[in-house]
């Protein structure tokens, strides 16, 4: 074979390689580019904090964006306590057993579970079963569940990527396993961890499915007051004005749906830098 | 009576015997040296008196080794006040990525020992004896990993000084050094042992014949010959030790 033939076939090889990557990178700016084009039009201080009005047809979207701040609020402060304390464990104190392995594969399964699924499991077990009624409550726990498994996967990720002589160090200093954990592995897995946190909040906001039948509510003159009020959220908001109402503006859908991209993309970015800084630090 | 005393000692990993009915008796205040082609069993003798081995699974240990007398592999052993009183050293010079300040101070914080500027005196202390403290006394408070690998090493004896260790367990602390930060850990090492009982493992044998008072030679699991440093080196009893300090293998 020529050396212009091996040149060739890398050429190709590169090339199709590349190809791949726009693949995946051409269709998320053109959802961006879509969104922002069409809906920026409709960003306004009186969309962004203003009741809706007309039948949704006018006013604003604030009940909807402040539903969504409290279900990622209170699925946060479920799934990250519960998720980083099960990856602690897994990590940290679990023998490779039998049970250890059953418990890996139904965090894998778990993350693969179809949302409707948990939006289900919710309305049975929240809802119905500890009588939540469909609720801010309902609905946080159910998201919150949804997001343990990249809670549990990122912990564990961040706490496998802490050196193992840190860890030795601070036995031979004479800690006991907690302590190590607590002084020589947790600070140095805290960056990894708030990634995964950060991570799950962008994925709780923008589910639709898991708050359908557990706190969404279709239209309501008042703030939520309690965690047991129905609330509005955004993406199933986004979802009625796409659907249900007949009229409505297109820069009005485009709005809400620029509103709710907007803050999956910003966690997202945000998860970015908290993972370099990281990476700058490395030991 | 000895500093640290080991009677019948045998340890496996799984099946395989990595100790053999090893028997020593190390002095307190004098630097002894295990030496041995890699695989022998001297780092494993060496984790086996801060009880660093219970960390590995499927570990099982029997015999006797005794701290200042007291028997560590009792049915309830006290980790936490053996390792405070056995400290060591590792290979790789291994702090932190925290400060200088915050790397000393590591040990005595998470035992309650001191804070404020108690706290600041242990350090300055412990830097001083590892002789730190001049290079770094307005350094404190940037990172350890900033630091040569020599500085590194220091700081990590440091942060055993802090702590109050009496015994420290030195395995292989110079393999990442060059000769001439190697000789000065060295030097360290004999101006710390006035105040500490040091036990150093090293694959380099003119390390052991400068350093040491007392050196094992290990072989396959046993010790094969302890004793006098000078009498290993110029008339070793066994002849073991004899074709391995001559370089006739290892």
């Amino acid at each position: 074979m020529t050396n212009l033939t091996v040149n060739l076939k890398e050429k190709i090889g590169f090339g199709a390689l590349f190809l791949a990557t726009m693949a995946v990178v051409v269709p998320v700016l053109c959802i961006i580019w879509l969104i922002v084009t069409r809906g920026w039009s409709a960003i306004s201080w009186e969309f962004l904090f203003t009741m809706p009005r007309d039948g949704m047809r006018a006013g604003g979207i604030f009940p909807a964006i402040v539903g969504t701040f409290y279900l990622v609020l209170g699925s946060v402060a479920f799934s990250l306590p519960v998720g980083v304390m099960a990856a602690i464990y897994l990590n940290e104190y679990a023998k490779d057993n039998f049970l250890t392995r059953m418990i890996n594969l139904a965090i894998i399964n778990l993350s693969g579970v179809s949302s409707v699924v948990y939006g289900l499991f919710g309305l049975s077990l929240f809802v119905v079963f500890f009588r939540f009624g469909v609720s801010i409550i309902s609905g946080s726990l159910t998201l919150g569940i949804m997001t343990l498994p990249v809670i549990i996967t990122t912990t564990r990720e961040a706490l496998r990527a802490v050196p193992k002589p840190f860890r030795e160090v601070s036995f031979s200093l004479g800690t006991t396993r907690w302590q190590t954990i607590r002084h020589a592995v947790l600070p140095f897995a805290l960056p990894g961890i708030l990634t995964g946190a950060i991570l799950s909040i962008g994925r709780a906001a923008g589910e639709t499915a898991p708050i359908l039948f557990t706190v969404a509510a279709f239209y309501l003159p008042n703030l939520p007051n309690s965690p047991f009020d129905q609330a509005m959220a955004l993406p199933y908001h986004l979802y009625i004005i796409s659907t249900q109402i007949p009229n409505i503006r297109l820069d009005y859908r485009y709005g809400t749906a620029l509103v709710l991209v907007g803050f999956v993309l910003i966690m997202n970015i945000s998860a970015i830098v908290v993972r370099s800084k990281f990476r700058k630090k490395r030991w | 009576m000895s500093a640290i005393e080991i009677r019948g000692l045998n340890l496996y990993y799984g099946k395989f015997q990595a100790l053999i009915n090893v028997n020593m008796a190390v002095e307190a205040k004098r630097i002894t040296a295990l030496i041995g082609s890699s695989g022998c069993g001297k780092s494993t003798l060496l984790r086996c008196i801060n009880r660093m081995n219970d960390l590995i699974e499927d570990v099982r240990t029997e015999g006797s080794v005794k701290v200042d007398g007291a028997e560590i592999y009792k049915v309830r052993p006290d980790f936490v006040k053996l390792r405070k009183k056995v400290g060591m050293v590792f290979q790789r010079p291994n702090p932190f990525p925290l400060s200088v300040y915050e790397n000393v101070a590591f040990g005595p914080r998470i035992h309650h020992m001191a804070r404020g500027s108690e706290l600041d005196g242990i350090v300055e202390a412990s830097l001083k004896d590892v002789l730190l403290w001049d290079d770094l006394k307005d350094k404190l408070k940037r990172s350890a990993l900033g630091l040569s690998l020599e500085q590194r090493q220091r700081l990590c004896i440091a942060r055993l000084i802090a702590v109050r260790s009496e015994v420290l367990l030195m395995d292989e602390p110079c393999s990442a050094l060059d000769p001439m930060a190697t000789l000065k850990i060295e030097e360290l090492m004999q101006r710390l042992k006035k105040d500490y009982t040091i036990i150093i493992v090293t694959h380099n044998m003119q390390q052991a014949a400068r350093v040491s008072e007392d050196t094992g030679f290990m072989l396959l699991g046993e010790l094969v010959e302890f004793g006098r440093t000078e009498e290993i080196f110029t008339k070793p009893r066994d002849k073991r030790t004899e074709d391995y300090i001559t370089g006739r293998f290892g």
